[in-house]
């Protein structure tokens, strides 16, 4: 059976599962339904040009795994940021792990969405922020369809959240074929602060597709730091959408890091409600063998006196291919309005591919707008260089290729993440490069 | 069988099945509206083409019935009824006038703005002029010239009858009938265009620009031209005219395909000032161009174009750069104004190797126009050392226009370097008031400072309509300043 045919089909079992009469289970009905209507993506639409999910819906995925798989710390524990104390929300195969996990209602919520969406104590919330600002698109349709867990996160205003949030999904590839779509919904208050790093990782090869919903709600002079991590299995496919609200005064950054997968695709979406808010989207790309990377940037400029910086990097090898799509919107009323746009690629292959599209659409006049694109390769003189020192040619790529990506690591605020992505990129780039950072 | 008589016609017609379900009366010199296969066959009779021709048009007809109109541009019009045009009219007689003083005053005034020769002027305002004319006997000359070099410079009905070969071997194979639903439209019907063909080695005497600006005959709806440089020749041509062209024609959709074989170099401009409509958006002509160069072994093909007319613009001339060592180029500045729409850019194909391109788009929006710069550059796996270097700017002007940049870069070969840069801006208050401050008043101020940026461009027209484009950009932006 076709995957849409038996999502389709299976929503009755699901129903049956959940409470029906609730709010959001409205919400999920109407996404259904949209769902219904458009189906998966395919080439056909602009937005998925250069990217092809059919041999992703291929696969027959096990919609609802059943199987309690254990998991032991041990064997996990290289998938976490381990170097710090942390708040940590973990799920296996979409169901939570109390086991790994580490969740708190003192001050603040971490904890999961199933819990929220039940309780009458966040009601409120979930009736102001749920599937607010997510698009109506076909993938987070079917994800808002289906969406009962993830993680839930609230931070009252004034607050600053003492140690980083990690996310994680785990899928154990107990069953031949596995498809998750967790939802997180976070929400900061006036003037609060947190960090959250967000990960999916299987545990097997077999495949898996996630995908994936996370809405973020930055109220005024919020700081929200967000990295994801992206170093999966290369039978393992993730659809990130990702949904952030900002009001003025706000500073919210994303960083992704992409080094593996079969097919990921990102759609980072900012939308600017205020003044002087500043977005920061940040990527390092680096993939090899059949993998595909597809970023999707949207940064919608809506009022006066916001800024946006945008910086990809990507070094593809082998036959790897690579989208970089990003959009900047800037509306009549959005005056002086800066916003930024960098995208730099490094093919190391004749068999490898990058589509890039930076696009613009300004309504204003007195904007400063820019995009710069490049393509092309190591610096044949630098190389030269380090060989006569003595470096060696593989040493001396690693070497460049490091500080070309070493751009967007510069911003990375928690240290030991910064330190786990520089060990990531070393070993990517299969050099030591004899240095910590 | 001689005695086949009227009468007996007139017995046949009677008795007879309506046999074609439509009639065309291929002696009248308009036909009725609607496009079938019969207006095809008609259009191509009437113009006495051979059966090839005809078979050609048909199969474009054929494919077009199956193509829908794009939408994917980032323009927002009423559709043209296609089923509403009458697709062949003789050349409509403009009534003689006979001095200047019965022209429109108005057209006057931009004609010496532009500063146009009062002997073009009669020309173009269809003045009647003496036979003894200096352009005229120029023209003569020209013909000469061009003649004695083998260089075939003719309409393109007239090349369908005297050098069918050549037209055959290269129409619609750079853009194909059945590339896009306005260029398989245009195959149909088109009614007339140029046909250029430079043999080897020659290098074209002169701009043909020159030649054409002084022979324009009034440009068909759907305009068909083919230019062929041969071997190591060059030429340069130019299209269009800086004067403002009053046309009827709502829907113009040419198709201009340029052939460089080796170490050939084309350079084509354009300057295109059509009706852009009223100031409140009514009207102006719909201009759906497809425009593509294909270039061999170290060809060079060089579009410039600067666009000001129009309601609606939706062209991108491209360079297919299959030879090694071919060179393609795009230098454009498009101004919108009032309620004009542009989409507009260019494609580069790079198939060859060492094959290398510039792209250099200026858009200027004022008024409540919209703007937008759709370029693709492609490098495909055995493009081996392909460079690329495109820049997009665009100037706005006020508050309620947009510019817009939707670049593709698709890249399949590591020895590539692809450079895009894209900025956006408005004309800087500290710039005006630095001008102001030394006298010159505000409207000249943007002027100077609208030609600075488009100066890149400019540079690249041939000289003598350099200046006027340049004056043009003036007009076609004044009032647009609060």
């Amino acid at each position: 059976m076709e995957l849409q045919d038996k999502l389709l089909s299976s929503y009755v079992a699901f129903e049956n599962k959940v409470d029906i009469n609730s709010d959001v289970h409205e919400i999920r009905s109407e996404a259904f339904k949209n769902f219904e209507a458009l189906g998966f993506p395919t080439k056909k639409l602009e937005a998925w040009k250069y990217t092809s999910l059919k041999s992703v819906l291929k696969q027959d995925y096990s919609l609802f795994p059943n199987k309690d798989v254990a998991v032991e710390l041990a064997d996990v524990k290289q998938y976490f940021i381990h170097e710090i104390d942390s708040y940590k929300v973990v799920f296996i195969d979409g169901k939570y792990s109390s086991f790994l996990s580490q969740t708190t209602h003192d001050q603040y919520d971490v904890c999961l969405m199933s819990s929220a969406l039940s309780s009458p104590k966040y009601k409120e919330t979930i009736d102001k922020y749920f599937n607010k600002i997510a698009k109506q698109d076909n993938l987070t349709s079917l994800n808002t369809a289906f969406a009962t867990e993830g993680a839930y996160i609230n931070i009252p205003k004034n607050t600053v959240v003492k140690k980083p949030i990690q996310i994680i999904n785990f899928t154990t590839g107990s069953e031949t074929a596995t498809m998750v779509q967790p939802r997180n919904l976070v929400v900061v208050g006036e003037n609060a602060q947190v960090q959250i790093i967000e990960r999916h990782q299987s545990l097997n090869s077999n495949p898996v597709l996630s995908n994936i919903v996370t809405e973020v709600f930055a109220d005024k002079a919020s700081n929200v730091d967000i990295y994801k991590i992206q170093n999966d299995e290369e039978t393992a496919s993730l659809v990130d959408n990702s949904y952030i609200e900002q009001k003025s005064n706000s500073v919210v950054s994303v960083h992704t890091f992409s080094f593996g997968g079969n097919i990921t695709r990102n759609n980072l979406n900012f939308y600017q409600k205020g003044e002087h808010i500043d977005s920061i989207l940040k990527g390092v790309t680096i993939i090899e063998g059949k993998q595909h990377v597809d970023h999707h940037t949207l940064v919608h400029h809506i009022e006066p006196n916001c800024e946006s910086h945008q910086d990809y990097k990507g070094i593809y090898d082998e036959r790897s291919t690579a989208v970089f799509n990003g959009k900047v919107i800037v509306e009549k009323e959005a005056q002086k309005t800066n916003a930024y746009q960098q995208n730099n690629n490094v093919l190391l292959s004749d068999k490898a591919t990058i589509n890039a599209k930076p696009q613009l659409e300004i309504f204003a006049d007195d904007v400063k707008c820019s995009h710069g694109c490049t393509i092309g390769q190591l610096d044949d003189d630098a190389l030269f260089y380090m060989q006569q020192r003595g470096i060696p040619e593989k040493q001396g790529k690693g070497l460049l290729m490091f500080a070309f990506a070493n751009t967007v690591l510069e911003s990375v605020k928690i240290p030991e993440v910064k330190q786990r992505i520089t060990k990531l990129i070393a070993n990517k780039l299969g050099v030591n490069i004899g240095f910590d950072l | 069988m001689s005695k086949y008589t009227e009468e007996q016609l007139e017995e046949e017609l009677k008795t007879q099945e309506y046999k074609y379900g439509f009639y065309t009366d291929i002696e009248s010199d308009t036909f009725p509206v609607g496009l079938n296969e019969d207006v095809v066959r008609a259009i191509s009779k009437k113009k006495n083409e051979p059966e090839w021709m005809t078979e050609w048009r048909l199969e474009a007809f054929r494919v077009w019935e199956q193509m829908e109109e794009p939408e994917w541009a980032n323009v927002h019009y009423e559709k043209p009824k296609f089923q509403d045009i009458a697709y062949y009219s003789a050349p409509k007689q403009k009534p003689k006038l006979n001095s200047l003083d019965e022209v429109d005053p108005e057209l006057l005034d931009t004609f010496k703005r532009l500063g146009i020769s009062i002997d073009e002027q009669k020309k173009l305002a269809n003045v009647a002029v003496d036979i003894v004319m200096d352009s005229v006997s120029v023209a003569t000359t020209f013909k000469k010239t061009l003649g004695e070099k083998g260089i075939i410079f003719m309409p393109i009905s007239e090349a369908i009858q005297e050098h069918p070969e050549l037209v055959k071997k290269y129409l619609g194979t750079v853009v194909p009938t059945s590339d896009n639903f306005y260029a398989a439209l245009n195959s149909a019907v088109f009614s007339d265009g140029s046909f250029c063909y430079i043999p080897k080695g020659v290098k074209c005497p002169m701009e043909l620009s020159t030649y054409f600006r002084i022979n324009e005959g009034g440009t068909g709806q759907f305009e068909r031209t083919l230019v062929v440089a041969d071997k190591g020749s060059y030429v340069s041509y130019l299209e269009g005219c800086t004067a403002p062209m009053r046309d009827e024609n709502q829907l113009h959709a040419a198709v201009v395909e340029l052939i460089a074989m080796d170490d050939a170099e084309i350079k084509y401009s354009t300057v295109q000032n059509w009706y852009p409509g009223n100031k409140e958006g009514k009207g102006g002509v719909y201009n759906f161009v497809t425009k593509r160069g294909l270039c061999e072994n170290n060809a060079k093909i060089s579009w410039t174009q600067v666009e000001t007319g129009s309601a609606v613009t939706w062209k991108y001339p491209s360079c297919i750069l299959k030879g090694n060592n071919s060179v393609g180029e795009f230098y454009s500045i498009a101004v919108t104004n009032n309620f004009q729409q542009a989409d507009t850019g260019t494609k580069m194909i790079h198939l060859g190797k060492n094959t290398k391109s510039t792209i250099i788009s200026k858009g200027i929006s004022a008024g409540k126009s919209q703007n937008s710069y759709r370029g693709l550059v492609q490098i495909n796996s055995r493009a081996e050392n392909a460079r690329n270097f495109s820049q997009c700017d665009s100037l706005l002007m006020g508050n309620e226009c947009g510019a817009h940049t939707f670049p593709y870069i698709e890249t399949k070969n590591k020895s590539a370097q692809i450079e895009h840069e894209a900025t956006t801006s408005k004309i800087g208050e500290d710039q005006l008031f630095y001008c102001n401050q030394r006298g010159i008043d505000t409207e000249k101020a943007i002027a100077l400072i609208v030609n600075g940026f488009s100066k890149e461009v400019l540079n690249k027209l041939p000289m003598e309509f350099a200046v006027e484009a340049q004056k043009l950009l003036e007009i076609s932006l004044e009032g647009s300043v609060g």
